[in-house]
């Protein structure tokens, strides 16, 4: 299969690892990979903050891009969620409505599509490691990814995965981390409270921009839980 | 001070109060253990929510028809129903009843209606007497503060604090023992009751079908206050219509299960009249007042009637991380947490209110808790696209035109990127000062430190 990957604009500068990492792991599956070079971002910043215009401005060429790929891949369960669950609102009643519901048709989310369209669980990673898995609010609430980085994760030779007993926002939320500083750091204390207490060495996550915010959270106060994505720990040998 | 700018500081002041966090994160960590329990219980829940959301499609779609419905039947047996556009009207209304009651003073159970309309505020104005007779309401109402929660109005309260009130105030506090303060309140309540001239409720739900109204309560205080004075008051949104009786087999558990974690709420009383001719007890009038208040502008507006479902039932605040972390009266509104956050900008104004839909995560946990299933996170992103398309900020929208042109052009995104790398080593000299331009990230967190290389180099030098 020839899988479109479209890593995110903040994974393309900052995370190049996680994007590598998902790369690697598609080809070493027999997977042709491509990646548009013209495709930065999805247009969620503008598209959450209300400025829909601008976000189609953005969205609409990347559907173009999108428009022959036999299976796009999406780098983040946010990002994911932009495309195949608000693209399709986001262009009712423009003239790219049914581009829009034919390319969210064939998006993916990473996990998602290893495990429920690949049907791979084990891609014999080793990572001795004990972790706790944050799932992205998007990824949880809009496409209902839940098991699959479990499925995943439990596979990896060496991994302890324990549960946080409180599932919460990260308190990331795009544009909201800087219009809300201090509501912002407020969760993300929250949060990094519950992993803590699960003793885990890590925290692991398919989206990269939840993990910028507790590894910022982390490192200032100088906490010693580290934070890696998901696809990172999958492509550990 | 604008309602926005009011808001910021308020909430950054709060989401850092320790104390705060710990005591709203205690006592919803009870309230979680048994409503998981009892949502457990339902054969599935998920059904529910969805019958439920579907009834109440069922009853908001022809609101006019139940409306009418509901107005004939309390009528025929000698309620007086009156009218009220907005809050003015309502709070109009109810004054010259109590005008021609010469009433003095009222008992009041729980009702976020009148919190809605300034009622208390109004009517002590004008010399009456307000009592309020729901316990954290009556404790709120001694501190001179609105309900911190619709369902919890003095959640925010430790036990110590409120000894601490009544000694102050009633001059009465034997211990901080909840039985004890209990006691010293319903004993201060009884003389209350006694001397009303009128008993003022809130309304749960109105069935269209018989006429009834349907009061909710833990307390029995509301049974009281329908029972002992001879007027009775009802103000109530013309939203809580259902169409049929049947239906609150199905509203009144799942109302006590996301409310509180309970099976049933303790009482649970069907009100259809005053008085009639051979009874012993009841109202010898039942005035029954009907709010718009720009329910029917909601009503108008296709995506977002859904929130007329709301039940008032509080799950969507106790699962808010911004609820949970700026608390209650960071809100300034009358309904605070997600819904307070959807409807405020429709009741209120949506330039004025629209901060509240930006201060979200948009994470949905509201969505998933709310048991007739109100989308209520999109409804944010919504509210967001009005303000912005009505009133855009000017610099936040020539900074997304300038983002989309970045992100359209390869070579601008790859300068963009050198540029970002080049000017690490300076921002982190400025770091988290006024110099620094993303101080609002950088005061507490770090940034994390961006490599040379970006997965797009990594993948062109690959080919």
């Amino acid at each position: 299969m020839t899988v479109t990957l479209f890593i995110p604009c903040f994974m393309d500068a900052l995370y190049p690892r996680a994007g590598i990492s998902m790369v690697e792991i598609l080809e070493r599956l027999g997977h042709k990979v491509v990646c548009p070079e013209e495709i930065a971002c999805c247009g969620q910043p503008p598209f959450n903050s209300g400025f829909w215009e601008e976000a189609r401005t953005i969205a609409a060429p990347v559907l173009e891009k999108l428009k022959n790929a036999e299976a796009v891949v999406i780098g983040s369960g946010s990002c994911g969620a932009m495309v195949k669950k608000f693209y399709p609102e986001l262009f009712k009643d423009t003239p790219h409505a049914e581009l829009a519901k034919q390319v969210a048709a064939r998006t993916w989310e990473f996990s998602d599509f290893l495990v429920s369209k690949l049907g791979v669980t084990d891609l014999g990673a080793k990572f001795p490691h004990k972790v706790t898995f944050h799932d992205g609010c998007h990824g949880l609430r809009e496409l209902g990814i839940h098991q699959q980085p479990r499925a995943l994760l439990t596979n990896v030779r060496g991994l302890e995965l324990v549960e946080m007993t409180e599932v919460s926002c990260c308190g990331f939320g795009g544009t909201f981390a800087a219009k809300f500083p201090m509501i912002s750091t407020a969760m993300g204390e929250v949060k990094c409270a519950a992993a803590a207490e699960t003793g885990a060495e890590y925290i692991v996550s398919s989206d990269s921009s939840c993990l910028m915010h507790i590894q910022g959270l982390l490192s200032r106060q100088g906490k010693p839980t580290k934070t890696i994505s998901l696809a990172e720990v999958l492509n550990t040998r | 001070m604008s309602s926005a700018s009011q808001f910021k500081s308020r909430a950054a002041e709060k989401a850092g109060d320790l104390r705060h966090r710990s005591v709203i994160r205690t006592a919803l960590r009870s309230y979680e253990v048994v409503r998981d329990k009892r949502k457990a219980a339902f054969q599935s829940w998920e059904s529910a929510r969805q019958a439920a959301a579907e009834t109440k499609w069922e009853a908001i779609n022809h609101l006019d028809e139940h409306l009418v419905a509901l107005t004939s039947k309390l009528e025929a047996r000698r309620t007086k129903v009156h009218w009220a556009s907005n809050g003015a009207q309502a709070r109009e209304i109810i004054a010259q009843i109590l005008r021609d009651k010469k009433a003095r003073s009222i008992i009041k159970s729980k009702a976020m209606t009148s919190e809605e309309i300034h009622l208390n505020h109004a009517l002590e104005k004008e010399g009456f007497s307000v009592v309020e007779s729901d316990l954290g309401e009556f404790i709120v109402q001694l501190r001179h503060e609105p309900p911190y929660h619709i369902v919890f109005p003095s959640m925010h309260l430790t036990r110590g604090e409120i000894k601490d009130l009544f000694q102050k105030e009633l001059g009465d506090a034997p211990s901080d023992s909840p039985e004890e303060l209990t006691m010293v309140a319903r004993r201060v309540m009884r003389q209350k009751y006694i001397t009303a001239d009128v008993g003022f409720t809130g309304g749960n739900f109105a069935i269209a079908e018989t006429g009834m109204i349907s009061i909710t309560e833990n307390e029995g205080n509301a049974r009281l206050t329908a029972a002992l004075p001879k007027t009775m008051i009802t103000l109530m949104g013309i939203e809580k219509v259902l169409p049929r009786f049947s239906d609150l087999a199905l509203f009144l558990p799942m109302l006590a299960t996301a409310g509180a974690g309970q099976p049933m709420t303790c009482y649970n009383t069907m009100y259809s009249g005053p008085r009639q001719p051979g009874e012993c007890d009841g109202p010898e009038e039942w005035h029954v007042v009907l709010l718009d208040n720009r329910r029917t502008e909601l009503l108008a507006d296709a995506e977002q009637r859904d929130s007329l479902h709301c039940i008032r039932c509080g799950a969507c605040l106790n699962v808010c991380p911004i609820f949970r972390n700026v608390g209650g009266h960071t809100y300034g509104t009358t309904y605070s947490g997600p819904v307070g956050a959807v409807i405020t900008p429709h009741l209120r104004g949506l330039q004025d209110w629209k901060h509240l839909s930006n201060a979200s995560t948009l994470c949905g946990a509201c969505t998933e808790a709310c048991p007739v299933k109100i989308d209520l996170h999109h409804h944010l992103l919504q509210n967001r696209r009005n303000a912005s398309s009505s009133e855009p900020a000017f610099f936040e929208k020539l900074a997304y035109k300038i983002f989309a042109i970045v992100a359209n052009e390869p070579a601008f995104w790859s300068l963009a990127k050198k540029i970002g790398w080049l000017t690490q080593p300076l921002q982190s000299l400025v770091k988290g000062t006024a110099l620094d331009p993303a101080k609002a990230w950088t005061k507490t967190r770090d940034l994390p430190p961006q490599p040379l290389e970006s997965f797009k180099d990594w993948w062109k030098n690959r080919q």
